[in-house]
């Protein structure tokens, strides 16, 4: 009897030896002549625990988790290939744990679980279910599904995904376009990444039930460079479902066409702007168009244009499947649905908590998080990426939605949430802020390209003691001038974490203490 | 791929940077999709590439110098035998990647944007490789490593120097 293996093989667990954790498996049973198909899935999500070694048994998969190289053997010679649990690393079914149980996977319902580019995985669960649904209905009935859904766009500016599409679908035009926005470059987030590397074919379905709602024959992606596995991916899932038939020009012989390409970016945080992303794509600098007209109307060479989110886009399979109303049945408020929030920076048990809105912070980064990895008590937490406000213990009570968030000066964006212990220095962090802006504005606006530079060196000062009164009275008007006059969110949303750092962690701020000055 | 060791970094031809333009010119917004093939070819994008995409692509050459200096990724120098990306964004830091960066400028002996006197490393910033979860990151061509500390960057170092890297 052969026994099945699963080593998970998106970035994280690469980051973390999995790749050898592989290779030495099958050595193992080579050596001790067990028969064993080795299957690489994608991560489950559960990154403190990668790699998480999973193996096929009776009573369903049991892992053990997380397997250095050199734990191998050990694991080998109690029992790893009978499914045997006496092992210190053994986790049972981790289906059962709790941080996966508690959670609402709807957009993420495959991962870990399946072999990424299996179009038989795919379509055993789902996939491509939303699709053949799709088909059978009119654009216009597409459209209101997802209207239904009360899906916001999940790249951060939560506009709402239906009405996006109406506008492309009521604009005519000789060709349209469906463009998804990879360009996950906030830190804290790599949920797009899981999604393109460990259920690719998701957000291929995604993208293609776009293109028959608004009437776009032409896909794109556009994925950030420092992606090089998820581009990998990507390249191989779109050949293989083109050669299956769900892309093409005549799509499960409905004689409808889709036809979609990955265009890499190249390291501009920027671009992950819907219209700097747009002249990108078009093969120009990235420099920020003025809106109006919406890429809706005049988008990828000024035809009317879908810019989405990978999240998205990579819901509404689930969408066209069970119902809009099925997805709008989660979440609170005008926030409808699940958010995928990832754990990131110093937690202990970081990872993808996909869960519907209305969660707290506090929840989610105790219960779920663990608390912090160095053990410290928590000091803040940056949720949305680093245009997002540092958030103070004061603040980790609120219900996570769009509306509630906005009410204190909070950004939910793209579900980032990076969370520091007390060693952090706020105004290392504060400065980082305008530094990270002077590096990535396109410079097309002043404020901003201004701004940051500025606001270095103010910050500086303050720091450094020189006037500190007037700097921060400076400081504090340079903010209002980039929040209040920047083309769009780079330098005008730049100020929240070094405002949220005045207000609210102005100690870290005064100038540094000098030698034995405390 | 992007970072994939060229095989010729510091060698080419007009006629070979020509066949690699013309196989791209003619998709739509070509641009990028030929600087990254020049650069996934010949380890960086030669000078006397640019008024042969100029050409090609119906810009100016100080258009296409604009495109080329506007993106962290494109570069016109040739690197070392391995690119080191550093992340210097916000969940790293939260771990530790301050001191990595320190730890990385001095044991290399360089700075950002540049390469190692023996050509074996060229070291850079990055804003994020999407392992937030297990920072600091880096990444090494195309492989991303994880809870990445000092001597953790000693021993990936040591491994990938083909001749022995001083490490103070």
């Amino acid at each position: 009897m052969t026994t099945t293996i699963y080593v998970p093989c998106d970035t994280t667990a690469r980051s973390l030896g999995a790749d050898a954790v592989a290779a030495r498996l099958t050595r193992a049973a080579e050596r001790l002549g067990v028969a064993i198909q080795l299957k690489r899935n994608g991560s489950r999500g559960l990154f403190w625990l990668e790699p998480l070694v999973e193996v096929e048994t009776a009573a369903g998969r049991v892992a053990y988790g997380p397997v250095a190289p050199t734990d191998v053997d050990a694991l080998v010679e109690a029992g790893l290939f009978e499914g045997r649990q006496e092992h210190a690393l053994a986790l049972g079914d981790i289906e059962a744990h709790p941080y996966l149980a508690r959670q609402q996977r709807l957009t993420f319902s495959r991962i870990g679980i399946t072999d990424p580019l299996s179009l038989e995985d795919y379509t055993a669960r789902q996939g491509f279910a939303g699709l053949q649904h799709a088909l059978a209905l009119a654009p216009q009935d597409i459209v209101e599904e997802v209207k239904t859904s009360g899906l916001r766009g999940r790249g951060g500016a939560a506009f709402p995904t239906g009405i996006k599409w109406q506008t492309v679908h009521d604009t005519p035009a000789a060709q349209k376009y469906i463009v998804c926005n990879a360009d996950e470059g906030d830190s804290g987030t790599f949920a797009d990444r899981l999604v393109m590397e460990c259920d690719p074919f998701m957000l291929i379905e995604g993208m293609t039930i776009a293109g028959l709602a608004v009437g776009a024959t032409q896909g794109y992606i556009y994925l950030r460079s420092e992606y090089p596995l998820a581009h990998a991916m990507l390249d191989e899932a779109i050949a293989r479902a083109e050669a299956a038939g769900y892309l093409g020009e005549n799509i499960l012989d409905s004689g409808q066409a889709f036809h979609l390409e990955v265009r890499l970016g190249a390291g501009a945080y920027i671009c992950g702007e819907e219209t700097s992303l747009l002249e990108s794509l078009e093969g120009k600098r990235g420099l920020v168009r003025a809106k109006p007209p919406l890429p809706a109307i005049e988008g990828l060479f000024g035809q009317p244009t879908v810019v989405n989110n990978v999240l998205s886009l990579a819901a509404v399979p689930f969408i066209l499947d069970q119902g809009g109303q099925a997805y709008a049945d989660y979440g609170m408020g005008r926030s409808r649905g699940t958010l995928a929030l990832q754990l990131a920076g110093n937690v202990e048990r970081g990872g993808l908590v996909e869960l519907a809105f209305g969660t707290t912070l506090r929840e989610l980064m105790e219960s779920f998080g663990g608390g912090t990895r160095s053990g410290r008590p928590l000091k803040a937490v940056q949720v949305g990426g680093p245009l997002g406000a540092y958030l103070p213990q004061s603040q980790w009570d609120s219900p996570i939605d769009y509306e509630g968030f906005a009410a204190f000066g909070g950004v939910v964006g793209h579900g980032g949430v990076v969370m520091f212990d007390d060693s952090v220095d706020m105004g290392d962090q504060a400065r980082f802020a305008m530094e990270f802006c002077s590096v990535e504005s396109c410079g097309k606006c002043t404020p901003c390209r201004i701004g940051a530079v500025r606001g270095v060196e103010v910050i500086d000062r303050i720091r450094a003691g020189e006037r500190a009164e007037e700097n921060l009275a400076l400081l504090s008007d340079l903010c209002d001038t980039m929040v209040d006059g920047s083309l769009c969110a780079m330098g005008g949303m730049t100020p929240f974490p070094v405002q949220s750092v005045m207000k609210h962690f102005p100690d870290d701020l005064t100038p540094r203490q000098a030698e034995g000055g405390r | 791929m992007s970072h994939a060791s060229p095989q010729a970094a510091d060698t080419w031809t007009s006629a070979q940077i020509q066949a690699v333009v013309d196989e791209h010119r003619s998709l739509p917004g070509a641009m990028l999709p030929t600087l990254h093939a020049l650069q996934d070819r010949f380890g960086h994008i030669p000078e006397a590439a640019i008024p042969i995409i100029a050409e090609a692509l119906r810009h100016t050459r100080a258009e296409v110098h604009g495109i080329i200096s506007f993106y962290h990724h494109f570069r016109t120098q040739p690197p070392g035998r391995h690119v080191i990306q550093v992340c210097r964004a916000e969940a790293c830091q939260a771990v530790g990647a301050r001191a990595l960066e320190a730890h990385a400028k001095s044991a290399l002996r360089v700075d950002y944007h540049q390469t190692t006197a023996d050509r074996e490393f060229t070291l850079e910033p990055v804003y994020c490789l999407g392992n937030c979860a297990c920072g600091p990151s880096l990444r090494v061509d195309d492989e991303v490593h994880g809870r990445m500390d000092a001597a953790g960057f000693d021993r990936l170092t040591a491994q990938l120097s083909a001749t022995v890297v001083e490490v103070k």
